[in-house]
């Protein structure tokens, strides 16, 4: 009897140290480690790909790279875990990754049956379809019975179904796994149409060899709002992350860019500004970080509306429009809460 | 007696003049007569493969060659210049697909582990080489020279298994899948024949259950169950669970190959090392493994080039193989809808791989050729 208490006690033990380890700060690990694990998706045109050189580049590692630039002062401190759609989310609940920023969809059984957090929205998307301009379709209503290219294991699979099911009309699906697939199988005429985000159907089409050819459908048939997210359980290293893009989506709405962030950190007349940059009181102490951890982020990787620009926005052959994703002052829906 | 049939008599023997065959009974005529146009079905055959050829090879001459674009920075570069191929694509991001993310500086180490890779196979493959067996003592430590190389530490900078990438990985995929399944699965074939009960159930259970199972529900288990049966917090490297798996799985099936060899040998082999009196090992070593592998050969060689091949399912769960490494890139804005460049391109690598593999069994056959195979 003595022997099986002093056993299940020593596994109690075991267990609540176990779970210790668990609980133990992601910033701390992050720290003792030198760099962050962000798991990214294994290319998207503009949103994650490699460049010339084999870095990875492009609106989702960059936020990443804002992340380590505010941890370390170094935005290349970060080690990249290319995940699928099928792995994506046991790599971070296991803690494979620390954060993942791989333009998934905020759902309500993500967040909450997945045991994931999602800190915020860095792209508001939605779900639209491509079709071939000679095929005279003016809506997507009108698509009965075409064939349709649509990737596997996705939410853009599920709101198809949902939206041919409440219009009465039917489709053949032609599945496929990646969006290269789909551009591939699209040109050569297998599927009538192509759906997938709206981000990824514009980034498709300015890459076919006739752009006007093919039209995009007026409708927009659900609501994608993608973003960064990190595991339950440690609401520390959530608010790391949410107030990094917070601060990238702020300093564009104060005007604060890298260029001018050296300038404005030595003292502005905006209060906010000063405290953004930690000119003035200490808000990186209380997310366990030093006053400048904004300010670096700014400095190296850009603020939202730099970044943007500079992977998906309308100079880049990606050529989005800021549309809902601009800043809330501009009648978009980028909406930061104030850093006070 | 008239002259007219005696003429050749005339000859002294053997030095009579050879006449030319009729024309079209020898040569290349013969040959074309006789394989081409030998009956009416094999002409209209003949003439369709003719038109096919006509039409499918100078278009893929002109795309690969003739109109493609060796040197260009971006895509659209790529189409102003020709309407062909985008090699230039493949030129700027070679060294991505053959070493992945491997540290530029470090690049070096994996070149030196292919050449010494190379080293290590001649005494294995070339029975002839000169001083074969010294060399072989090296084959044999080239595993853990590789894995020092690529890996570091003692005094070279370590790289962690993420960066690896690219042809590179598919190497050391393949090579450490074939390498280590070999002895794997001889004892597992032996094990299933075993005369101990618990040996034989234990292997036939493992080949069966790693058989009855797909290679990608393997790794997505190496890559995702895993961490929920670990405690958490530990990371075991997703590199070596997947080397685990793949070698494993083709274990199974090396086991299988080689025991269709092993059931080949007539009892009679087995009687006589009996008779010799030579223990187990002993016979296996001598008599019944070199006769039961040289059969295998085959088999072996083809479940090799399944391994080899099956190694880009890998990209399923995110390790960048020339696969990944393509897509990755393809994602580039400025190198968008290169596509076909890319899989010419691996196409081409694993052509090279697995007909290298083929004819090297076809060579070895020849070599260990008994007399025994009925022709």
């Amino acid at each position: 009897m003595n022997l099986i208490k002093h056993v299940a006690a020593t596994a109690a033990a075991a267990s609540i140290l176990l779970a210790g380890t668990v609980q133990a700060g992601t910033l701390d690990d992050v720290k003792a480690a030198g760099f962050l694990k962000c798991g990214i998706s294994t290319g998207v045109p503009g949103f994650a790909f490699t460049d010339d050189k084999g870095d990875w580049q492009g609106f989702d590692p960059a936020v990443c790279k804002a992340i380590a630039a505010a941890v370390f002062g170094d935005s290349s401190a970060v080690k990249y875990t290319t995940t699928t759609g099928k792995t994506r989310f046991t790599a971070l609940a296991s803690g494979e990754v620390d954060v993942l920023a791989r333009n998934t969809t905020w759902t309500f059984s993500r967040d909450t049956d997945l045991k994931l957090d999602f800190v915020g929205v860095n792209y508001y998307d939605g779900q639209g379809f491509m079709v071939p301009t000679e095929l005279g379709v003016a809506s997507a209503k009108d698509l009965d019975g075409a064939s349709v290219c649509i990737q596997t294991g996705t939410t853009t699979e599920l709101n198809l179904a949902d939206f041919f099911r409440t219009n009465g009309i039917s489709y053949e699906a032609v599945p496929i796994e990646t969006n290269d697939e789909a551009r591939t199988n699209y040109v050569a005429g297998r599927c009538d149409v192509y759906t997938t985000d709206a981000s990824g159907l514009a980034a498709t089409r300015s890459s076919l060899e006739d752009p006007s050819a093919h039209t995009l459908m007026p409708e927009i048939i659900s609501k994608e709002p993608l973003g960064p997210l990190v595991r339950h359980g440690d609401s520390e290293w959530a608010d790391i992350v949410r107030w990094t893009l917070n601060a990238m989506i702020t300093a564009e709405e104060l005007g604060v860019t890298s260029a001018n962030v050296d300038k404005m950190a030595t003292g502005t007349d905006n209060p906010e500004i000063n405290r953004l940059l930690g000119s003035e009181g200490d808000l990186g102490a209380m997310i366990g970080l030093d006053k400048a951890w904004a300010w670096r982020a700014i400095k190296m990787v850009g603020n939202y509306g730099e970044v943007f620009e500079q992977f998906i926005g309308k100079e880049t052959p990606i050529g989005l429009e800021r549309g809902i994703n601009a800043q809330w002052t501009n009648g978009g829906l980028l909406y930061s809460p104030p850093f006070r | 007696m008239p002259n007219t049939q005696s003429a050749p008599l005339n000859y002294v023997p053997g030095e009579h003049p050879d006449l030319k065959p009729p024309i079209g009974q020898t040569g290349l005529l013969l040959w074309v007569r006789k394989n081409l146009f030998s009956s009416p079905f094999n002409i209209a055959l003949t003439l369709a493969t003719i038109y096919f050829l006509y039409v499918v090879i100078p278009p893929m001459v002109n795309w690969l060659f003739i109109d493609s674009v060796f040197n260009a920075g971006s895509r659209d570069e790529c189409r102003e210049l020709g309407k062909g191929a985008c090699w230039g694509f493949i030129g700027k991001r070679l060294g991505q697909f053959t070493y992945g993310f491997y540290p530029i500086e470090e690049r070096w180490r994996v070149n030196l582990t292919f050449v010494l890779f190379a080293l290590a196979l001649l005494p294995l493959l070339w029975e002839k080489m000169p001083r074969r067996r010294m060399l072989l003592w090296f084959s044999l430590a080239f595993p853990f020279i590789a894995m020092w190389l690529l890996l570091g530490g003692f005094g070279l900078e370590s790289v962690d298994t993420d960066r690896f990438g690219g042809f590179m990985l598919t190497m050391v995929i393949g090579v450490t899948g074939i390498v280590f399944s070999l002895p794997l699965g001889i004892l597992l074939a032996l094990g299933r024949q075993s005369g101990l009960h618990f040996i034989r159930w234990m292997c036939t259970g493992f080949i069966e259950f790693f058989r009855g199972v797909p290679l990608i529900t393997l790794l997505f288990v190496a890559s995702t169950m895993l961490n929920y049966f670990l405690p958490p917090g530990t990371t075991f490297d997703l590199l070596l669970r997947v080397l685990i798996m793949v070698t494993l799985f083709s274990a199974a099936y090396i086991a299988e190959v080689v025991r269709g060899g092993l059931q080949a040998i007539p009892k009679g082999q087995h009687e006589a090392a009996d008779a010799m009196g030579l223990k187990y090992w002993t016979s296996m070593r001598l008599i019944v493994l070199p006769q039961a592998l040289k059969i295998s050969i085959p088999g072996i060689v083809n479940t090799f080039i399944g391994l080899f091949k099956d190694t880009t399912l890998v990209v399923i769960i995110g390790l960048l193989d020339p696969l990944g490494i393509g897509r990755a890139s393809l994602s580039d804005s400025k190198w968008q809808g290169l596509s076909t460049e890319v899989y010419v391109f691996i196409a081409l690598f694993f052509f090279i791989c697995c007909f290298s593999m083929s004819r090297y069994s076809i060579y070895l056959e020849d070599k260990l050729h008994t007399g025994h195979r009925n022709e």
